[in-house]
């Protein structure tokens, strides 16, 4: 295309830039673009904020929360349970594995949630800083889950119970 | 096993029949209750500090308009800061059992393929970053924190404050996006619809299901209530006992009138028993008619008044009211000048560390009758361990704004 073409019709001219096909990306919902942009204006404010002292490390703990959350905890789980599944499929209790799987589940999101306590590791500082030894916190989390486990294990007997009552109810007395 | 040659990517991987658009809705509507709650009440913490009222109440300076909200912090009522500071505290611990909850349902979604279908895709996947980032470190921070368990990378006002602003911008974005939906799909299920109108978003090759939907959300519920269970008696005397597992939870430190909950121990705090004995301290008040200082003896000859306050401390836990005895602020205050309009006062401790060693009262808390430098609680002298000879007392103010061991008070100079 010469010069005066060119001139003549520019938006033919911008037709002939070529964009690389990595760029060639649609935009989609203009007012997710406009929300989502207006997210990160926001979230940038604080954020240098936030990253003002120990950069490397808040970086590192945001990232490293995320990738330990999905890549670590949720598999390490997710692998916990299936194994169990697949024992008590084994030997056919699939459908009572509830009865392992909820107290479990329970004891360890205690365990979790509390576990600078409950492990003891802000000892010294908890006992020098509320004048209360922590040493309560390990064995009200074994109690709790002896108490979890338990309680389960009773259900699961009543229920047991339950269903041999009523099969022997069906059957003819002989 | 079928497993071994799939990736995260291969949608095959993901067999849980649990997980769909349902399910994930529920949790996400009641996650977003929660989490503005939650983001509310921890903004009002940081006004009940006063922070724009001198610096050394101000752990965030650099703020800007992130503090644009800031009012001040009133006196009533008395039991404001224990609840609003219960409720973040008690309601972020409840909401973990959703949040992980929430997190398990999405995870496929993390390994999507293609990863970027159009800008507004690949936009809204980076923000899920900060989403996901952003709430797990709040919530991190938090729950370590209330456990005296400072591992987090600085100190934990900056990280908290600016981590919410962070997580909220992304959270924000992501609630906007997503509620319609989630919204569309609950009121599906409640109408009892089976159809799913190409919304439900089930993995291509589900394992048999071993726990029903709702079964799994009562599951989530179970694990909030036995949070809740084990955590909420710390905000209150007479059920302490059942917070098995919460900081400030169990038996209490002591017996009498002096036996409630203790935030920091004249050990930590480094307070020395000769600094305290009636030979040697002495409080010094200051104000715009000069300077007076006073002993115990002349302190206890001041007029004594009443007044039944809680202690509410940002971790969330709190006591009963407390029978506080001692001498009025605005009392204080008129001794050294200020009589009928009590201005602004900076408190200074004995403390010889800890980060709010001095702290700032409002002209409105020091004019409250119910604020004052108390020397009495529950009909005994104060403990070391709760501020002997003299500490602050004022209604609705957080617990580190009561400040203890009290050497000096100067008003009109905050």
């Amino acid at each position: 295309m010469d010069r005066r073409n060119l001139l003549r019709d520019p938006r033919a001219a911008l037709h002939r830039i070529r964009v690389p096909r990595v760029l060639r990306l649609p935009l989609g919902s203009p007012l997710q673009v406009a929300l989502l942009i207006c997210s990160f204006a926001l979230a940038a404010y604080a954020g240098v904020r936030l990253l003002d002292g120990d950069w490397l490390g808040v970086t590192v703990w945001i990232a490293g929360a995320a990738l330990l959350h999905d890549l670590v905890l949720v598999p390490l789980y997710s692998a916990a349970d299936r194994a169990l599944l697949a024992a008590a499929g084994a030997m056919g209790q699939r459908a009572r594995v509830g009865y392992v799987r909820v107290p479990a589940a329970l004891s360890l999101l205690l365990l979790l949630v509390w576990f600078p306590l409950i492990s003891g590791m802000t000892d010294t500082r908890y006992r020098s800083a509320t004048g209360v030894p922590p040493d309560a916190f390990l064995p009200h989390w074994l109690l709790i889950t002896a108490a979890l486990f338990g309680g389960s294990a009773l259900l699961l007997a009543g229920s047991v119970l339950r269903e041999r009552r009523t099969t022997k109810r069906r059957r003819p007395s002989p | 096993m079928r497993d071994s040659l799939r990736l995260p990517t291969s949608p095959g991987l993901w067999r849980s029949p649990l997980r769909g658009t349902r399910f994930t809705s529920v949790l996400g509507l009641v996650l977003l209750v929660g989490i503005v709650v939650v983001f509310v009440t921890g903004l009002l913490s940081y006004a009940a500090y006063n922070p724009d009222l001198a610096p050394v109440n101000d752990k965030t300076p650099g703020k800007g308009l992130l503090g644009f909200y800031l009012f001040s912090w009133p006196t009533d009522p008395y039991w404001l800061y224990r609840l609003t500071q219960g409720v973040h505290v008690t309601l972020g611990i409840t909401l973990i059992p959703v949040l992980l909850a929430k997190l398990w349902s999405v995870v496929p979604k993390l390994f999507e393929l293609p990863p970027v279908r159009s800008v507004a895709h690949g936009l809204e996947r980076l923000s899920l970053v900060l989403l996901v980032g952003g709430g797990l470190f709040e919530f991190t921070t938090g729950v370590l924190n209330v456990q005296l368990d400072y591992l987090f990378p600085g100190s934990f006002y900056p990280l908290h404050f600016y981590g919410a602003w962070v997580f909220f911008a992304a959270f924000f974005a992501h609630a906007a996006l997503k509620v319609p939906t989630a919204l569309r799909t609950v009121r599906r299920m409640r109408a009892g619809e089976q159809a799913d109108g190409g919304e439900e978003s089930t993995p291509p090759d589900p394992d048999p299901p071993t726990v029903s939907r709702r079964g799994a959300l009562g599951f989530v519920a179970g694990g909030s209530l036995l949070l809740f269970a084990t955590t909420a008696g710390r905000s209150f005397d007479g059920l302490r006992g059942t917070a098995l597992l919460a900081p400030h939870g169990g038996a209490e430190p002591g017996s009498g009138p002096n036996g409630f909950q203790i935030n920091k121990t004249a050990a930590y705090a480094g307070i020395r028993t000769a600094d305290t004995a009636a030979d040697s301290w002495r409080l010094t008040v200051t104000g715009r008619g000069g300077t007076v200082r006073l002993s115990h003896a002349e302190l206890d000859g001041l007029a004594r008044h009443s007044a039944d306050l809680p202690i509410a401390c940002v971790e969330g836990w709190s006591t009963s009211d407390q029978r506080w005895r001692g001498v009025r602020l605005r009392d204080l205050a008129a001794l050294v000048g200020h009589d009928g309009d009590p201005p602004d006062v900076l408190v200074e401790s004995l403390q010889t560390h800890g980060a709010f060693r001095h702290a700032a009262l409002r002209a409105n808390q020091v004019a409250d009758p119910r604020s004052l430098l108390a020397l009495y609680v529950n009909g005994a002298r104060l403990s070391p361990d709760h501020g002997y000879p003299a500490r602050i007392i004022v209604p609705a103010a957080p617990g580190v704004l009561n400040t203890k061991w009290v050497a000096r008070l100067t008003f009109g100079r905050p």
